[in-house]
């Protein structure tokens, strides 16, 4: 396949940036989105330009590490996949695909298609976690838990933090990663003791960190590639609300 | 001389009576102490969670964007514990005797008895940290079956149990982080070990935004980096794996162990062309239900489901009776390749076996029709209900797999090959995981570990964690108790300035090369002679050839890659130059190792050494000894042994018949 390539290219955080069209020709149909930049970058390397910088680590779909906001949708046109599990077979000869970074201003673009996602290692540095020192923990079938909840808690846990819900949401809200958290341990008997400071702890960082506000649009849910439902938007809401009282 | 100090006394009491007569550190003292953490991977996050909680300050660095990333996260089938929860005969001796004789009896009794005893403690930490683990309807861990094992001591989250894992040893990490015991370094990367007066006093890492050297100081610094993998360039790997950390503490006087020693895991999703920058693995767990088989004729070129019952070989079944497709992973490995190279391989490539799920399907299909009752279901209902059941267990791994290949495994069986997994070889450590410079430790992945020749399905997520967990945090005090006086070194120390200016030589000299080829080119050279020459199977003459390959390439590659942009920025092409120029090295010293070891054993076959049926053939007079390599400059190594000596399992040939 021949295809052409509109890529934000961005020098750094300082700089505006601006679109560069790339024509790639021999793309094959098994090749994965990412290998196709590979191969764009090695000829870029050859030509001696500079590669595309984008951010990829396990291509396994797993890591959350790669974000390309492709054609208008975070990850691109498969539903509940990512960037690097997203292959050519998607696209057909002559197609044009425009290949931007995430965009949100807590999410700041380091250089081409790499963004800075430290805010969300802070939204979980607000509480999501237990508190439980390593040692010592009770015997592991001390605790039951209802089926029902370890699984929709597994669910909310599947979470990558890859971002792409930001992404997708028109006000950049992070409701549905923060959500997810607070849903998981808030499913959990383990996590019953901070639930409410949780909530409200993780829902004030992702406020100060600059992310917006939720208008229940459910952009989120459609792109994330973990099938992460906006049920758990619902839920952390619940929790905030309870948190309200019991303060 | 190598002194493992493996405590003395009965192999029950090693690591209690270690644990109460180990000297301990105030807790006023630990506050003055600093610990630096290189990776945050299971065994980095676990262990600076766990120091942090002790209340040491510690500096944890990692390459990627955030600790959640780290490679640990992609681990899919489980982790072992012997909790004996299924009641099936499992016990701490059990896992012990297991894993020692999965390794082929190349690991240390006393280590991997530890790791042993500490499992059934990292499965009640992760529950309690809100670990969402599979659960029966009574509210109670599930567990499955892998490789190399007669129970069922596995415990998961669907296919994704590195994931939670990680994701629970991160959140441990992200708290002390917030309580101010830990400092992150997300996008750093360690480029040399600092040592002062042979003690490791701090590291050199480069920010990899800025492009800036930075000089950080620690009373200890502690190797959490992963495995070398990516020496093969194609492996199941995350792009990012490397060897450098390791390799900088290899260069700077620790020990390397057991380089040779690769597990190549038998079910991976076969390469599908020349652009391959990764292969995917297909988890083990998978080889529970489902069949393993070629045809009995030679290129055979009909599909799969045409192929009737009685023309097909399903090779485990029939070579290993006992075990059939749940032998362990070297031996599943050499099986499909021995198929392969004998012209029984599937697939336009042939150079795969199929993984087949059809009868799994129709067995749970009969479970849950018998479930409801009912008898005389069709079977096409049958089909669908057991469709539902393995999309239960393996949805995630059937989506993967259909989205790579653009296959439907639930239609089809699936193709698979063996790929490059994980090392059990790396830097060598005593019994207190220390290596053998001084105040210089390795864990999980990156230390040469108590996998032995081979490691068993579900062993790397346990060894991560209990070193990070359950063993460092005592061990390390028994070093800093006398470190109590050492005041933090001022980064201006002679000895920083030296490091930094050597790691500064080394960035300026690669970006001055401005060569014609690209740093994959030479990754991708050094992968092929890698993999032909010391990957599945290996013979004197082809190590020869490859490490004088190497050498040549080696060569070249400094005098012609090209590194586009500058230093002082994001440069992802000289990240990857630091990280190849290091696999040049690694991948001499592996084959180098191969070639010293006559004898084949778990995951290192030389093909010299095999019995009339194919079968490895181990050779304990000689070799029951851990290589440890002492590096004296390029290609100048020295071999040191440590002898392994089995007081409790004796060595005798592993048998999976």
């Amino acid at each position: 396949m021949k295809l052409t390539l509109k890529v934000w290219r961005q020098k750094n955080k300082q700089d505006k940036g601006q679109f560069e069209t790339y024509q790639v020709s021999d793309v094959s149909k098994d090749m994965s989105f990412l290998e196709m930049f590979d191969v764009l970058n090695e000829r870029l390397i050859n030509e001696g330009k500079e590669p595309i910088a984008f951010d990829h680590d396990c291509r396994e779909g797993i890591c959350g590490m790669c974000s390309m906001y492709i054609n208008g949708r975070a990850h691109g046109p498969w539903d509940q996949t990512t960037t690097c599990q997203l292959h050519m077979r998607a696209y057909n000869d002559g197609d044009t695909i425009v290949v931007e970074p995430w965009r949100a201003s807590a999410f700041p673009v380091i250089k081409d298609l790499t963004v800075d996602r430290n805010a969300f290692d802070r939204i979980i540095q607000a509480g999501g976690y237990i508190s439980v020192n390593t040692g010592n923990a009770v015997d592991a079938n001390a605790i039951p838990i209802e089926k029902h909840d370890a699984d929709l808690a597994f669910a909310a846990a599947a979470c990558i933090g890859c971002g792409a819900c930001v992404a997708a949401c028109k006000n950049s809200s992070a409701m549905l990663f923060t959500s997810a958290k607070v849903s998981q341990l808030a499913l959990l008997p383990q996590g019953h003791p901070e639930r409410a400071t949780r909530a409200a702890d993780m829902v004030m960082q992702m406020d100060k960190e600059g992310f917006g506000s939720c208008t229940n649009t459910g952009a989120c849910e459609a792109e994330c590639p973990k099938g992460i439902s906006i049920s758990n938007i619902a839920r952390m809401n619940r929790e905030l609300f309870s948190a309200g009282f019991t303060k | 001389m190598l002194n493992a100090k493996i405590p003395a006394g009965p192999l029950e009491t090693k690591w209690s009576k270690y644990k109460s007569t180990v000297q301990l550190v105030n807790p006023a003292n630990k506050r003055k102490l600093e610990i630096i953490v290189v990776g945050t991977g299971l065994a980095g996050a676990s262990a600076a969670a766990s120091l942090g909680e002790l209340g040491y300050k510690v500096k944890v660095f990692c390459f990627q964007d955030s600790a959640r990333r780290a490679h640990s996260i992609a681990a899919q089938g489980g982790i072992n514990a012997a909790k004996n929860y299924q009641n099936d005969g499992d016990s701490v001796y059990r896992l012990f005797y297991d894993t020692v004789k999965g390794g082929d009896y190349r690991a240390r009794e006393g280590n991997v008895y530890r790791l042993s005893e500490v499992s059934g403690s990292i499965i009640d930490q992760c529950v309690a940290q809100g670990v969402p683990f599979a659960r029966e309807y009574g509210g109670l861990l599930s567990n499955r079956s892998f490789g190399g094992t007669q129970v069922q001591r596995t415990f998961y989250a669907a296919g994704q149990t590195g994931q939670q894992l990680l994701l629970g040893a991160y959140s441990a990490l992200e708290r002390q982080v917030a309580l101010g015991n830990v400092k992150q370094y997300t996008r750093h990367e360690m480029l040399d070990v600092v040592k002062i007066d042979g003690k490791a006093q701090g590291i050199i890492a480069r920010n990899l935004v800025s492009g800036k050297i930075e000089r950080h100081f620690g009373h200890a610094v502690l190797i959490c980096s992963g495995g070398y993998g990516n020496v093969f360039f194609l492996s199941t790997n995350a792009m990012g794996s490397n060897v450098t950390a390791a390799w900088k503490a290899h260069k700077a006087g620790a020990f390397f162990g057991n380089p040779c020693f690769t597990q190549i895991h038998p079910t991976c999703i076969p390469v599908s062309g020349d652009h391959q920058s990764k292969l995917t693995l297909m988890s083990e767990s998978l080889r529970n239900d489902g069949r393993i088989w070629v045809p009995k004729k030679k290129n055979d070129e009909r599909k799969a489901v045409d192929i009737p019952e009685e023309e097909r070989d399903y090779y485990l079944e029939r070579r290993y009776p006992a075990f059939g497709n749940l032998v362990p992973r070297d031996v599943a490995s050499r099986a499909a390749k021995e198929r392969c190279d004998a012209g029984y391989g599937v697939g336009t490539s042939k150079m795969a076996v199929y993984l087949d799920y059809a009868d799994a399907i129709i067995r749970y299909g009969k479970i849950e029709a018998g479930k409801r009752g009912e008898e005389n279901v069709a079977e096409e209902e049958i089909i669908k209900m057991g469709k539902a059941v393995v999309a239960e267990k393996y949805g995630n791994l059937f989506d993967m797999y259909a989205k790579i290949t653009g296959e439907n495994p639930y239609e089809m069986p699936m193709r698979i090959y063996p790929a490059v997994h994980y090392t059990m070889g790396g830097l060598w450590v005593d019994y207190e995981l220390m290596t053998t410079v001084e105040g210089l430790y390795a864990l999980g992945e990156a230390n040469f570990s108590d996998h032995g020749a081979n490691r068993l399905g579900a062993s790397a997520l346990m060894q991560g964690l209990a070193d990070g967990y359950f063993v460092i945090p005592y061990t390390i005090g028994n070093y800093l108790a006398k470190e109590i006086h050492t005041k933090p070194i001022p980064t201006d120390h002679p000895a920083f300035v030296e490091a930094e200016n050597k790691v500064k030589e080394t960035l300026n000299k690669l970006m001055s090369i401005q060569g014609k080829h690209s740093v994959d080119h030479f990754h991708k050279a050094l992968g092929k002679i890698m993999w032909d020459k010391c990957g599945m199977a290996r013979n004197a003459k082809g190590l020869e050839e490859a490490i004088k390959e190497i050498q040549a390439l080696r060569e070249e590659f400094w005098k012609d890659v090209r590194i586009p942009g500058i230093q002082e920025e994001m440069n992802l092409e000289l990240e990857k130059a630091g990280r190849v120029a290091d696999f040049l090295e690694l991948g001499e010293l592996m084959c180098r190792d191969a070639l010293q070891r006559n004898e084949s054993c778990g995951g290192h076959f030389r093909e010299e050494y095999q019995d009339a049926e194919g079968e490895a053939q181990r050779d304990d007079e000689n070799y029951a000894f851990v290589a440890a390599w002492e590096y004296k400059g390029q290609s100048n190594y020295e071999l040191h042994k440590e002898t392994l000596n089995f007081e409790i399992v004796k060595p005798t040939q592993r048998s999976y018949k």
